[in-house]
């Protein structure tokens, strides 16, 4: 028990005199998964709109995949990235694993069918109430995705901040295809992973807190916004 | 591009019949009231007409025209949606895909708020005005794109008297600047006063198509009879 304490109080002691390892790692994991979250909404967003407002062939089996996908385990993702990306690999050549990149590649990966499967799901129903009204104004359907997701733009929000949720908190992959090295590839969850197996509480408590709390700030964030843009424009 | 000609029109839902065989000849002019219970088949005879369904089998044949254009038609619903922006954004957005330059835009869409009475509320968000605010706005997006028809599929149904007083003085002033009506309603006392001629349907089919005083005065068909005096007494 007095250790658990001694860990928290070393921890806040980290947190609050800014660290600089620790700040380091925090820095790093906020810029691989926040640039991985940007890669996969500009992709899943609008194939999530498509797949809303489009009819094809097979349709309804992409949106079953999609779905399973979002259950995708991190690390099958890092090792098909891994894959890739090791020097056999198709994508061999370019020479990026056990770096950053290959780490925001692998988060991409991982949450697009989130942003995708989540956001088809919120823009196909706003397309059920808008489809008459956009159809009778004479929007083509490519049009019609875009209005639509503007219009459920605060929804999409809290489905963008999901994925981001995510890849901050998953360790799988980034472990295999970043390497965990120290000040080049460790992020919050891999480091603590590291100092909880080296015995190095106090650190891997304080990422953890930091970890929890960005998560919970984030959160607060999307619903203060929802709310108040729910309440202005109805 | 009237008159519009309904030939032998038909559509189903699976195995039901909505509309039975359907022919009617609408002139430009005269306000059409499409008059029935619920359930008659109005809304759908009205979709069938705008082009958002595609008919089992009959035609729709514009005058002088390929496929409807809709372009040149409107159409206001019996609940509005509203995009997520302002008033005036609304407008403008159909405008928009109307194909208007962006200033004429706002200046069309400014001139028709106004003649809705809803130019002090242009730069409120359209979900949050009332009911029956959001109809008039739904009218001006429709009117202010200059269509030479305009449907309007029970447009006051879930409105109250003041707001339906309204909507029905704005549709009286579409009227008169010269866009054709075509109007469906269950209310009799609204088609006795914006009718100009009636096309009564009665379980998908046309019963009768006569002007409007022609029709309360002497309804040709059972049906119409029935309706007319099971309606009366709350008129």
């Amino acid at each position: 028990m007095n250790s658990l304490l001694e860990a928290f109080s070393s921890a806040w002691h980290l947190i609050a005199g800014f660290d600089a390892e620790l700040a380091q790692i925090v820095g790093l994991s906020l810029q691989v998964s926040l640039t991985a979250v940007v890669i996969a909404t500009l992709i899943g967003l609008p194939l999530g709109a498509v797949i809303a407002v489009e009819r094809f062939a097979g349709r309804q089996a992409l949106i079953v995949l999609l779905n399973a996908l979002m259950g995708l385990p991190p690390v099958v993702v890092g090792l098909l990235v891994y894959l890739l990306l090791s020097r056999a690999g198709p994508l061999g050549s370019l020479g990026i694993l056990f770096t950053p990149q290959a780490m925001i590649i692998a988060q991409a990966v991982l949450i697009t069918p989130i942003i995708a499967a989540l956001s088809r799901q919120t823009i196909e129903d706003a397309w059920r109430e808008y489809e008459e009204q956009l159809q009778s104004l004479g929007a083509k359907r490519l049009s019609a995705a875009m209005t639509l997701i503007w219009d459920t733009r605060f929804s999409l929000l809290t489905i963008v901040l999901a994925g981001f949720g995510r890849a901050a908190a998953e360790v799988g992959a980034v472990m295999i295809v970043g390497g965990n090295i120290d000040g080049v590839t460790r992020v919050m969850t891999t480091a603590i992973a590291l100092e909880t197996s080296k015995g190095d509480l106090p650190l891997a408590l304080g990422l953890g807190i930091v970890l929890i709390s960005l998560v919970i700030l984030l959160n607060t964030l999307a619903a203060v916004t929802r709310e108040i843009a729910m309440r202005r424009y109805g | 591009m009237l008159p519009l000609i309904l030939d032998s029109l038909s559509f189903a839902a699976g195995d039901t019949a909505i509309i039975r065989d359907f022919s009617a000849r609408i002139e430009a002019g005269p306000r059409s009231i499409i008059l029935g219970p619920n359930g008659a088949g109005k809304s759908v005879l009205m979709r069938l007409c705008h082009g958002l369904l595609l008919p089992t089998s009959g035609r729709i044949i514009w005058h002088g025209t390929r496929n409807g254009e809709r372009r040149r038609q409107a159409m206001v619903f019996q609940r509005p949606v509203m995009l997520r922006r302002s008033a005036l954004g609304n407008v403008v957005y159909g405008l928009k895909l109307a194909g208007v330059s962006s200033r004429e835009c706002v200046l069309r869409a400014m001139d028709v708020l106004e003649v809705v009475g809803l130019a002090s509320h242009a730069g409120r968000p359209a979900r949050v005005l009332s009911g029956g605010e959001q109809q008039r706005l739904a009218l001006a997006r429709a009117w202010a794109l200059g269509p030479d028809v305009l449907f309007l599929d029970e447009p006051t149904a879930n409105l109250d008297p003041s707001a339906t007083q309204d909507i029905e003085r704005i549709i009286n002033a579409i009227h008169a600047a010269g866009t054709k009506i075509i109007m469906s309603t269950h209310n009799l006392g609204q088609a006795r006063r914006l009718g100009d001629e009636i096309l009564f349907l009665s379980k998908g089919r046309l019963m009768e198509h006569t002007p409007v005083d022609r029709f309360f005065r002497e309804p040709a068909s059972s049906e119409a009879a029935a309706f007319i005096k099971g309606e009366m007494p709350w008129d």
